[in-house]
């Protein structure tokens, strides 16, 4: 039989798309299991840049302010998707809930170098006129307005597809908005904000450009020492954190994909 | 007359629209955050843009178009005249030409490989689409290094063709515009990828079998039946690319050291090494507009679309 919807050398371009997307990261992540003092150059494998670098005191405060950020972007951006999720399907369409959603949606439209620069005119001046400077606050702040588009996406869509009847039936039975809030919609949104959770908690942790931008001195976290590697002599270190990276990013999208897919 | 037949009906619609009213209150802690923290930086980099530059970093507070002016005219140090200086427009162009490369090479990688994805079991179409997802959301920093370790003087490529004795001098491929375009196309594919799968995904293959049983050859069935269904996505996807690729800051930075500007790292440097905010909000603002001129563009395109069916 002839597969109609099959086109010529689709699959061969599919499998090419593979190789390119992941040969580089298998490489360089390869290499931080090589235990020579030069990237390149392969002497056998080992785990002892990955023991160099968790005892490098550097890539621990590094390792401490990114999670520490990650953590409070990731549980604030989760809270407030969570609460403008339900204000915005849960209701009939009010006035500017349009207009609410595009500013929503506006650090998404934004280019990440443009945030950077605006994000840090605006502390630079608040600093300035007000004295104010919330310290790794600030790095914190600017995370949680773009984390707050990424968590509200899967949350909303949970919220759009729940059967409504549970609800309405609770409310048939008396219960109060805040019980059948409780009982019934918070329990069904659970797998939505875990995975929302996890897409803030992952641009977040992985965030570079506005972090570069925004850190002042001392602030530096994980990607920020990766960058800070690559302009000294770099060691299969920088491989190793690197490789520690994408495990974390890996694990995180797995576990979104996962919770997004269970749901079908 | 319903209502005073009904009171209980009454005053749950009364109590609905209260709750209503108390449910909306709910986005205000997220709109105030984005409000503060994202929208007012960027009325404060518009405002700035209208300043004067203060000698080292920072504006002094006094109205001026030099910004502007300076995006486009050099004033000359002796007779302080205005000369036109394409020198940014330059960078301008250069960005939007790279990152159109970028969105055409990721299309035509990205749209066989969306198409594959979209026709396999359901199962094994799982698979695939969490092997796009996961280079889609993994650090762009790391991957972007990853190029580098490939292509730099003591990198891989370098290295095998050495020791096979084809060269004896590294070929420099960092720090180059190939470099920098690897780099964008390396970034920015899986954008590509997965809006495209998503549109193939929903569509309609019993299309594709009448195409074919009318005698449509494969070609046929892909320009006339598959492309054109497919256009949501196609017009999605471009743009997914298209409007990183051509702020990218990340990419340049590395792969380009420095001497290959684009509008990311020009703009970067107004607030670093040269110092000069005003400019650097102005260049941070054109560059938005051309974005808004893209959005504008798919916003057209897909409500074009659904007005007409």
């Amino acid at each position: 039989m002839v597969d109609v919807k099959a086109q010529p050398g689709f699959k061969t371009m599919a499998l090419i798309c593979l190789v390119l997307l992941y040969s580089p990261i298998l490489i360089l992540i390869v290499f931080a299991f090589n235990s020579g003092d030069i990237i390149m150059r392969w002497e056998g494998v080992s785990l002892h840049w990955f023991g160099v670098a968790f005892t490098n005191p550097e890539f621990q405060n590094a390792a401490w302010n990114t999670l520490r950020i990650s953590a409070v972007a990731t549980i604030a951006s989760t809270l407030f998707a969570t609460l403008a999720a339900i204000g915005m399907t849960r209701i009939k369409p009010w006035p500017g809930m349009k207009t609410a959603f595009m500013v929503i949606n506006l650090p998404l439209m934004v280019p990440e170098i443009i945030t950077a620069v605006a994000t840090l005119s605006f502390f630079a001046l608040l600093a300035q006129v007000l004295g104010l400077n919330f310290g790794i606050g600030n790095i914190m702040l600017a995370h949680i307005v773009f984390c707050i588009p990424f968590a509200f996406m899967p949350i909303r869509a949970r919220l759009e597809d729940m059967d409504l009847t549970l609800e309405n039936a609770a409310a048939d039975l008396y219960a109060t908005p805040w019980n059948a809030f409780k009982r019934i919609t918070l329990p069904l949104l659970v797998p939505g904000i875990a995975s929302g959770a996890a897409l803030a908690f992952i641009v977040s942790f992985d965030d570079f450009t506005i972090t570069q931008l925004v850190a002042g001195p001392g602030q530096t976290t994980l990607p920020l020492y990766i960058w800070d590697q690559t302009r000294r002599p770099m060691t299969p270190e920088i491989n190793a954190i690197s490789a520690i990276l994408l495990l974390v990013s890996v694990l995180f999208i797995t576990i979104s994909f996962l919770i997004a897919r269970s749901r079908k | 007359m319903m209502a005073e037949l009904n009171p209980a009906a009454q005053i749950a619609e009364a109590a609905q629209q209260v709750a209503s009213k108390r449910n909306r209150l709910l986005s205000t802690p997220a709109l105030v955050m984005i409000t503060l923290f994202g929208i007012g930086p960027l009325i404060l980099i518009l405002i700035y843009s209208f300043l004067k530059a203060a000698p080292y970093g920072g504006v002094e507070w006094k109205f001026s178009t030099d910004a502007y002016l300076n995006f486009l005219f050099q004033r000359d140090i002796f007779d302080d005249t205005l000369q036109f200086s394409p020198d940014y427009l330059y960078i301008y162009a250069r960005s939007i030409g790279f990152a159109l490369i970028t969105t055409i090479v990721c299309l035509f990688i990205g749209f066989p490989t969306a198409y594959f994805m979209a026709t396999r079991e359901p199962a094994q179409r799982n698979w695939w689409v969490l092997l796009i997802t996961i280079p889609f959301w993994s650090n762009l920093l790391v991957r972007t290094l990853a190029i580098m370790f490939i292509i730099r003087d003591e990198g891989l490529i370098n290295h095998i063709l050495i020791w096979a004795h084809v060269i004896d001098k590294p070929i420099t491929m960092l720090y180059t515009n190939g470099a920098i375009l690897i780099g964008l196309l390396y970034s920015y594919l899986p954008f590509m990828i997965l809006p495209l799968y998503s549109s193939i995904e929903k569509m309609d293959f019993r299309l594709v079998e009448a195409g074919h049983d009318l005698y449509a050859n494969k070609r046929q069935v892909l320009w006339r039946v598959i492309i054109p269904l497919a256009k949501p996505g196609i017009i999605a996807g471009c743009l997914l690319v298209f409007i990183p690729a051509i702020g990218a800051y990340v990419t340049p930075l590395i792969l380009g050291g420095g001497t290959h500007l684009l509008i990311g790292d020009l703009i970067a440097q107004q607030f670093g090494s040269g110092r000069n905010w005003p400019l650097g909000s102005a260049q941070a603002l054109i560059l938005m507009a051309a974005v808004l001129v893209a959005l504008f563009f798919y916003v057209r395109n897909t409500t074009g679309k659904m007005t007409h069916g």
